[in-house]
C-alpha cells in the first residue's frame, strides 16, 4: 500500500509522520504548484469551491507517482467539504485510476471513533505504536505551528524579509527530514534563534487579523501567500485559526488546551446567532474578539462560492461598523490574479497606516497642549 | 388585525400554504410581496453582498419591499434542516442575520429556527412559542398548525398534478392555471423549488418548454418513495434535502420509460448545486442531461437557444429510435 493525502498548509509534514508510524509506505502531497492547480481545475466540477480543485490536482499527481490509496476526511454537512470525497473518488474513477479510498468520517468530538479508523489504517501495529505515531505526529504539529507563528510575528519586524522566510523554510524542512523527538526541539530551536538575530526595522507595525475559512487560511497557494504578503508590508498576522486548536476544539472537545472557542461563538452572537458550517460562525466571532483586543483591520478570506463565508461577511460590515474596525473581503479562485490581489492589500495596508498616524498625531497634540 | 408579512421567495414556494394557514388561523392577516420584479431583483441585489446566490439576493428584495408595507411582522424563520439527518444550506442557517445586518427599518422579525435534523420536539416547542404571539389558547396554536399542514398536503397533491409549486400555490388561493397543451416530448425538470418556480429567477423556462412542447415532469409530480429508494442507491447519503431529492428524481426518471431528457436548473453560485449537478451528470446513463446554470446576467436569447437546441436533439433521437424499432421489426 501507498498512501497519500491532501496537502493544506504544513499539515503534510505531522500527517506524514503519522502514517509513517503506522509504518505505511507515504507518497506526501507535492507542493501546490500552477501545473496542480490546472490538473486539478481540469478534472473538477466548475463551480466547486477552490480546496476540491487542489485536492484533486494533489491526487492525480500522487497517483500518477504511483500512490494506490487516499486518505480523506469525510462530514456530514452543512457544507460542501463532506462531500468532497465522494465526488473526488468519482471523477478519479471515470479517469481510470485505480486507488482505494480511506474516509474518516469523524463525527464530532468523538475522538474513540478516529482513533479505531486511525488504528485500522496501520499496518500490523500494536496500540503502542499507534500511541507513539499520534503523539510524535502532535509534537511535529505543534513544532510546525509555533515556527509559523514566529514568522507571523517576525516578518513583520525584521528588516531583510527574505532572510526571514529563509530561515523558516529550511526549518521547515529540517522539522519534517527529522526523526526523533531531539531533531525535531533542536530544529525548532536552532530556527528560532536564527530568527530572532534578524535585525528589525523601525516603521510602523500594523496588527492584523486574518478570518475565514480553513483551507483557504492554512493553505498559502488559496491564498497567494497572503500571511507573507501582509508581512513584508510590516503587517503581524494574527490567524483566527490554528492546527492545533482546531483539533483540540473539533476532535478533543477541548479536552487537551484552554480553549477560547466559546468565547468566540460568544463574540459572534449578536450578529451572527446560528451555526451556519464551515467557519462562518468563527469568522464573525473573530472579527469582534480582534476589534475587543485592538487590532488595526481585519481581513477576511475564502474560496469564491464559500457559503458560510458569504454569511459571515454579511454581518461583517455592520461589526466593523460598530466596532470602527475596518473589515476587507477577499475570495479567491483560480482565476484571480495576483495583480488585482496584491494592490487591493496594498491600499488596505496603506488605509490603516493613515489611520494609525492620524490616531498617534491626536495623541501627540494632546500631550503638546495644542489642539 | 395583526399583519404578518411573508417574503415571496425561497421556501415559500414549499411552505407558504402552512404558514398563511397558521396565520390566518390565529386571526393573523398575512401579507405577501409579489410575485419576483425586476425592482425586486435590483432591490435585493443592492442590499445583499455580491457573491451571494441569486434566490438569496431576490429574497433580499423581497424582505426589503414587504418592509415598505404596515406589517406588525416579519417572517423570517430560520430553516436549518426539515427532516433527520439533512440540511438545506448553510445560508439558510444564516438567513434571519444576514437581513438584519443589512436591511434597515425592519419590523419585528419573527426568526424561530426549524431544526428537525435530530428531534421534531424542538418544533412543537417553536410553533406554540409562535402561536403564542397571537393567542395565549394552546388548542387553537395546535389546530391552527394541523390545518396548516392538511393546505400543505393539498398543494402538494395539486402540485403532483403537473402544477409547479407556485401555479399550486396560485389554484390553492382561487386564481385557475392552465397548464394544458399541445405535448410531444416528455421533459424532466430538476432545481430548486425558489429557484425553478420563480419566473424572473429561472426566466420562465417552465412555461419557456411547455411552449416548445414539452409536458413537463418535476420531482413533485414523482413518486417520493421512489425519489428515497433512489437516492438510497449513491455510495454517500446526500445531506442536503433538496440536493438529495434532486440526485434521486433524476435516478428516478433516467429509469422512466416515459422521458425522453432531463434538464437540472442550477445557480450560479450555489455550493450544493456545484456538486450535485456534477453527480447526477456522472450517474445519468440512458438519457440526454443538460445542466444550465443561470444567474442575473443570463441572457434570454441565449437560453431559449439551449432550449430549442435540446428538444430538436430529444427528437431526432426519438425518431431514429423508432425507425431503428421499425426497421428490425
Ligand atoms: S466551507 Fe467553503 S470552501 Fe469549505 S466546503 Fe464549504 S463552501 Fe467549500
Ligand atoms: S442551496 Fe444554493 S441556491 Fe439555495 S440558498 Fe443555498 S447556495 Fe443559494
Amino acid at each position: 500500500m501507498k498512501i497519500t493525502f491532501p496537502r493544506m498548509g504544513n499539515t503534510h509534514i505531522p500527517i506524514k509522520a503519522l502514517l509513517q508510524g503506522l509504518k505505511l509506505e507515504v507518497i506526501p502531497p507535492l507542493p501546490i504548484s500552477k501545473k496542480t492547480m490546472e490538473l486539478g481545475v481540469k478534472y473538477s466540477p466548475e463551480y466547486a469551491c477552490l480546496p476540491l480543485k487542489i485536492n484533486m490536482g494533489n491526487f492525480i499527481e500522487t497517483l500518477d507517482q504511483g500512490a494506490d490509496t487516499i486518505l480523506m476526511a469525510g462530514g456530514w454537512g452543512p457544507c460542501r467539504f463532506g462531500y468532497y470525497a465522494q465526488v473526488e473518488r468519482d471523477i478519479l474513477k471515470d479517469l481510470g485510476y485505480q486507488f482505494d479510498i480511506v474516509i474518516l468520517e469523524a463525527p464530532d468530538s468523538r475522538l474513540s471513533e478516529l482513533f479505531k479508523q486511525i488504528k485500522k489504517l496501520g499496518k500490523n501495529v500494536s496500540l503502542f505504536e499507534v500511541c507513539k505515531a499520534i503523539k510524535f505526529a502532535w509534537y511535529k504539529l505543534n513544532t510546525v505551528e509555533q515556527l509559523e507563528k514566529k514568522l507571523e510575528y517576525i516578518l513583520a519586524r525584521v528588516a531583510d524579509k527574505n532572510a526571514a522566510e529563509k530561515v523558516y523554510n529550511n526549518g521547515l524542512d529540517a522539522i519534517d527530514k527529522a526523526g526523533c523527538y531531539e531533531e525535531v526541539a533542536f530544529a525548532l530551536r536552532s530556527t528560532l534563534n536564527k530568527m530572532e538575530k534578524l535585525p528589525h526595522h523601525n516603521r510602523i507595525l500594523l496588527k492584523i487579523g486574518l478570518v475565514g475559512e480553513i483551507y483557504t487560511i492554512l493553505e498559502p497557494a488559496a491564498n497567494y501567500n497572503i500571511v507573507n504578503y501582509l508581512g513584508r508590508l510590516d503587517g503581524e498576522v494574527i490567524r483566527s485559526i490554528y492546527t492545533t486548536d482546531w483539533i483540540n476544539d473539533h476532535l478533543l472537545g477541548g479536552k487537551i488546551k484552554k480553549s477560547n472557542h466559546q468565547h468566540i461563538i460568544n463574540c459572534a452572537k449578536p450578529y451572527l446567532n446560528y451555526w451556519v458550517g464551515g467557519h462562518g460562525q468563527e469568522s464573525v466571532g473573530s472579527t469582534v474578539d480582534f476589534a475587543q483586543r485592538n487590532y488595526h483591520g481585519v481581513i477576511q478570506i475564502g474560496p469564491m462560492t464559500c457559503m458560510p463565508e458569504i454569511v459571515a461577511q454579511s454581518v461583517l460590515g455592520k461589526v466593523s461598523d460598530e466596532y470602527g474596525i475596518p473589515c476587507m473581503t477577499m475570495y479567491f479562485d483560480e482565476h484571480a490574479g495576483t495583480g488585482g490581489i496584491y494592490t487591493r492589500l496594498e491600499a488596505f495596508m496603506d488605509m490603516l497606516q493613515r489611520r494609525v498616524m492620524e490616531h498617534n498625531k491626536h495623541k501627540f497634540d494632546l500631550v503638546a497642549g495644542r489642539n | 388585525m395583526k399583519r404578518v408579512g411573508i417574503p415571496h421567495g425561497l421556501f415559500y414556494y414549499y411552505y407558504y400554504p402552512l404558514w398563511k394557514t397558521f396565520f390566518n388561523s390565529l386571526g393573523a392577516e398575512v401579507v405577501t410581496s409579489p410575485a419576483t420584479n425586476r425592482l425586486i431583483v435590483d432591490a435585493g441585489i443592492q442590499k445583499a453582498v455580491d457573491e451571494t446566490c441569486l434566490p438569496i439576493k431576490v429574497y433580499f428584495g423581497h424582505v426589503f419591499q414587504l418592509c415598505q408595507q404596515n406589517l406588525d411582522y416579519i417572517f423570517i424563520p430560520r430553516l436549518v434542516s426539515i427532516e433527520a439527518k439533512s440540511y438545506i444550506c448553510p445560508k439558510f442557517m444564516g438567513v434571519p442575520d444576514m437581513i438584519k445586518a443589512t436591511i434597515p427599518g425592519l419590523p419585528p422579525v419573527i426568526d424561530i429556527v426549524i431544526d428537525l435534523s435530530k428531534t421534531d420536539k424542538l418544533l412543537k416547542k417553536d410553533i406554540f412559542q409562535l402561536g403564542r404571539l397571537f393567542t395565549r389558547d394552546n388548542k387553537a396554536i395546535r389546530n391552527a398548525y394541523k390545518k396548516g399542514l392538511q393546505e400543505y398536503y393539498f398543494c402538494r397533491a395539486l402540485a403532483g398534478q403537473g402544477y409547479t409549486m407556485s401555479e399550486a400555490i396560485q389554484v390553492w388561493e382561487g386564481t385557475s392555471q392552465d397548464i394544458t397543451g399541445e405535448y410531444d416530448l416528455n421533459l424532466g425538470l430538476l432545481g430548486h423549488g425558489y429557484s425553478l418556480y420563480d419566473e424572473n429567477i429561472s426566466m420562465n423556462i417552465v412555461n419557456k418548454v411547455r411552449a416548445m412542447g414539452c409536458r413537463v415532469h418535476l420531482p413533485e409530480t414523482c413518486d417520493r418513495k421512489s425519489i428515497e429508494a433512489e437516492a438510497a442507491t449513491i455510495p454517500k447519503r446526500v445531506f442536503w434535502t433538496l440536493g438529495r431529492k434532486m440526485v434521486g428524481s433524476a435516478l428516478h426518471m433516467d429509469k422512466r420509460k416515459d422521458i425522453d431528457g432531463m434538464i437540472y436548473v442550477a445557480c450560479f453560485g450555489c455550493g450544493p448545486d456545484s456538486l450535485i449537478g456534477e453527480i447526477i451528470e456522472r450517474k445519468i446513463k440512458n438519457k440526454p442531461f443538460m445542466l444550465i446554470t443561470i444567474d442575473e446576467h443570463t441572457g434570454e436569447g441565449g437560453l431559449v437557444t439551449r432550449l430549442e437546441a435540446f428538444c430538436d436533439m430529444l427528437r431526432r433521437r426519438r425518431a431514429s429510435s423508432e425507425n431503428n424499432i421499425s426497421s428490425h421489426g
